[in-house]
């Protein structure tokens, strides 16, 4: 490896300030500190220092993104055979979500790392790598067909908006993946409802291809019509058949993954498998993530015993692995920027975050997705949780000082 | 009176070339420093000029704000030079020592019969006050503070740090002496001495409350240990001292002489005889240890006086620090590192860390370490949460209160606790890092300001 440094430190002047590309300085930077972690040393404080920095920590949220990045572009193949009835093999499915999938990447990569670089060039800082998160987060809660311009946008909105006018990396108030999603619903509503779940559905309906009773709508979808509605009536009795064993949604196809919906969502086991992995690395907070599945489980519970509607008597299990429930929880409700930062506050941030889901999920039919709204909600609050918890702390030393 | 507290919090960094517990007597240093930035706070008024000859316990330089301050030479001999940086703010003041030491004879003063002030004076005019450091803001304490009480902490815990059974081996009879003195000094919380639950040293010492302190570093710091025995209110002054300097103090009373000796732990990877030294305070490390012209790695060597998590860079022909009971020799660490053999990406086996993305937690724990003073990663903004906490022992919320001094913020720092802590509490913190954040340095100076603040 010696020799690909020395290229590196070879071209390393015509970078530097005075020399023909300094423009490019922070593009240069973060190519070379991405391959070698530089020789920088310690001067005074700690002379000795981890080896953990923030592009491991990233990377590592990446790995555990990866089985629900992999099963989701299979499914997507899966749902769209599956949608005109035809059977394929293992690699056409892939090939089928991957034609989406990649496209998705690049674009929210491509547009997200030109903002940040432009802005990290203009404040002078290298390249913080909280992107690389969310760059590969934004697609995979995406709607199979959602056109790619709109992904353009709302990565700019995001990253932008939601980032850079707060100061950067470190500095957002909410989740940048999260953001970009909840533009998309509400600058796009026409387009981003309907027949954007399975890959070409209008088109195969238009056709004459679709098989009997596909519609393309997710789960939420079928749960929200049954809101208002008596459920003793034959509709709603319809739709609950759906999530009993043998039908569409039962729970083994959800922990499978293998129904329609956003491209990462689907599947619990790939989800649960990335937990797996931020847990053991340390990186994702178990604090947040079993308080979160706490508080989803209870409100479904307080739901169940109410059973005003069809989805109220959904059971509690159920209603987790349905949605992004499990998405929002692993990687989402995680993000530590956007969580509360103190360990009693992650606990009460989670618990809120999981029964908020439940909660809008079930009382507003017309905006099913309540994981996306709760964990934007909770971000907003987790300074406020926060400043409690402190308070507290601080209290209890001003009451030590009350008892000399 | 002894009670156990238990600490969960911290890590124990498991260095190569940890001191043997054997010591030996090093050969007298030819020359000495006093380094007047080692007493935070102070301000310097020399009494000496190049060139004067003193002797051990003759005062070199004093305390402009507190005139009674006396600072002592260690050995006796000729001002050799006075090394005095920018502003011309006073470096170093280097004594070349005579081939015979003689002391300045202070007389001995029996304990039981003196009061207060009997003792406080004649450990200013000895040169022995200003081994006193007081909390809040970890500076060099005030003899006119009634200090709430003093806190001595009898082992330490950090990587590669001295032994205090080794250091203080023989001389118990000082140390109690020492601790009789203090409980004079100290106000109505008394002398509270904590040590190593292990460790049964010091378990005969008399007229102290005892505290047997179990777990990980940072038990052993003193910050730590008030916190968990006695805590520190606003308002609230508490000296502390080294387990050391308590058996030279009690050694100067019982024989009226000043000798700052020292029993210094000598480690690290580059070592080649890791074990603990006899010799005196501001002894040049020449003198102490063997510093190779070259580390394993190819690279120069650094020279810690003090901790590898907390002491000072010196250069080879640099002296011990005032405080410093510990010289570690480890290599630099210039090589860039390749993502995937070395770098961020690698398994990382070969590397401690704090984060469980490393494989290291899977190590057996009696591995021990041998790491250089690479940065591991460039400085980012805060973004992980939960790191800080997993190493600070204390009811404090350290990441707030970090936040709270960048932004000079001083009601907040108040509020959040800063009044407790000192850099060295925060050492692990900032070892182990995600987003490089020079936590000591930024800690240090949120208690600058706020002493200035505070005038």
């Amino acid at each position: 490896m010696k020799a690909l440094h020395k290229i590196i430190s070879s071209v390393k002047p015509h970078f530097e300030e005075g020399g023909k590309l300094a423009k490019f300085w922070v593009v240069f930077d973060s190519l070379e500190t991405f391959t070698f972690t530089p020789g920088h040393v310690t001067n005074n404080g700690s002379h000795i220092r981890d080896g953990i920095d923030l592009k491991r920590t990233m990377f590592l949220v990446i790995v555990a993104l990866l089985p629900a990045l992999l099963f989701g572009t299979w499914n997507i193949g899966d749902q769209y055979f599956s949608s005109i009835g035809e059977s394929a093999a293992l690699f056409e499915k892939m090939m089928v979500g991957a034609l989406k999938v990649i496209p998705l990447i690049v674009v929210s990569y491509g547009v997200g790392l030109g903002i940040e670089f432009f802005f990290a060039a203009k404040r002078g800082h290298g390249i913080n790598e909280g992107y690389l998160v969310s760059g590969m987060l934004i697609p995979l809660v995406m709607p199979v067909d959602v056109p790619l311009w709109m992904v353009a946008f709302a990565v700019a909105f995001a990253v932008i908006i939601g980032k850079e006018v707060f100061g950067g990396t470190g500095m957002n108030i909410v989740n940048i993946a999260l953001t970009s999603r909840a533009f998309l619903f509400f600058a796009y509503p026409k387009q981003m409802s309907g027949e954007i779940w399975i890959h070409d559905v209008a088109a195969s309906k238009g056709g004459g291809l679709l098989v009997d009773g596909t519609t393309g709508a997710t789960a939420l979808g079928y749960l929200a019509s049954t809101v208002g509605k008596v459920v003793d009536t034959p509709a709603v009795q319809g739709v609950m058949n759906m999530f009993a064993d043998g039908g569409m949604f039962s729970l083994h196809n959800c922990l499978l993954g293998t129904i329609p919906g956003s491209i990462g969502e689907t599947s619990v086991i790939a989800i649960l498998l990335g937990a797996v992995i931020l847990i053991v690395t340390g990186i994702g907070s178990l604090r947040i993530m079993g308080s979160f599945l706490v508080g989803g489980l209870v409100m479904g519970l307080i739901f169940n015993l109410l059973g005003l509607n069809g989805f109220m008597t959904l059971d509690p299990l159920h209603q987790i692995v349905i949605g992004g429930f499990m998405f929002g929880m692993v990687f989402m409700a995680t993000d530590p920027v956007t969580a509360a930062t103190t360990n009693t506050g992650k606990l009460i941030y989670g618990f809120l975050g999981g029964f908020f889901s439940i909660m809008i999920r079930v009382f507003n039919p017309a905006y099913p997705e309540g994981v996306m709204m709760a964990v934007l909600f909770m971000n907003v609050m987790a300074p406020m949780i926060d400043h409690y918890v402190l308070q507290a702390n601080i209290n209890r030393r001003q009451k030590r000082l009350q008892n000399i | 009176m002894s009670r156990i507290q238990r600490i969960k919090k911290g890590a124990d960094i498991r260095l190569e070339g940890r001191p043997a517990d054997t010591v030996s007597k090093a050969p007298s240093a030819q020359i000495y420093a006093v380094k007047p930035p080692d007493f935070l706070g102070v301000i310097t008024k020399l009494t000496v000029r190049q060139g004067d000859s003193v002797k051990a316990g003759s005062t070199l330089f004093y305390d402009k704000k507190k005139p009674s301050v006396k600072y002592a030479s260690p050995v006796a001999g000729t001002i050799k030079d006075i090394v005095r940086g920018a502003k011309r703010r006073i470096l170093a003041i280097e004594i070349e020592a005579d081939s015979e030491n003689s002391y300045v004879d202070f007389g001995v003063l029996d304990v039981s019969a003196s009061n207060r002030d009997q003792i406080l004076s004649r450990l200013l005019e000895s040169g022995m006050f200003p081994f006193f450091r007081q909390r809040p803001f970890d500076v060099a304490a005030n003899p006119e503070d009634h200090p709430r009480s003093i806190h001595i902490s009898a082992f330490d815990s950090s990587p590669l740090a001295a032994s205090a059974s080794v250091a203080l081996d023989g001389r118990l009879a000082d140390f109690q002496q020492g601790i009789d003195a203090l409980a004079k000094l100290a106000g109505d919380g008394g002398v509270h001495l904590g040590l190593r639950r292990s460790d049964n040293a010091l378990a005969g010492v008399k007229n102290c409350q005892m505290t047997y302190f179990e777990g990980p570093h940072p038990s052993g710091n003193v910050g730590v240990q008030i916190h968990h025995t006695a805590p520190l209110s606003k308002g609230e002054v508490v000296w502390t001292i080294s387990p050391q300097d308590v058996a030279n103090l009690g050694g100067l009373l019982t024989s009226g002489k000043y000798i700052p000796s020292r029993v210094v732990a000598c480690g690290g990877s580059e070592c080649k005889d890791p074990q603990h030294v006899l010799t005196l305070s501001g002894a040049s490390i020449a003198s102490i240890i063997d510093v190779p012209s070259k580390a394993h790695n190819g690279h120069e060597v650094r020279v810690i006086s003090g901790s590898p998590l907390t002491g000072d860079q010196v250069s080879k022909d640099g002296f011990l620090g005032a405080h410093h009971f510990a010289i570690a020799l480890l290599p630099e660490g210039h090589d860039p590192k390749f993502l995937l053999t070395s770098g961020w990406l690698s398994l990382g086996l070969g590397r401690f860390s704090l984060s469980k993305s490393f494989l290291t937690w899977l190590m057996p724990k009696s591995k021990v370490w041998a790491l250089d003073t690479n940065m591991g990663g460039e400085e980012r903004a805060f973004v992980v949460s939960g790191q800080y906490e997993k190493v600070f022992p204390m009811d404090i919320h350290p990441v707030h209160l970090v936040k709270s001094i960048i932004v000079n913020d001083i009601d907040s720092m108040e509020k959040l606790g800063i009044y407790e802590v000192a850099p060295e509490d925060f050492a692990l913190c900032e070892y182990g890092c995600t987003s490089k954040i020079p936590v000591q340095k930024i800690v240090r100076e949120g208690l600058d300001n706020l002493r200035n603040e505070l005038g």
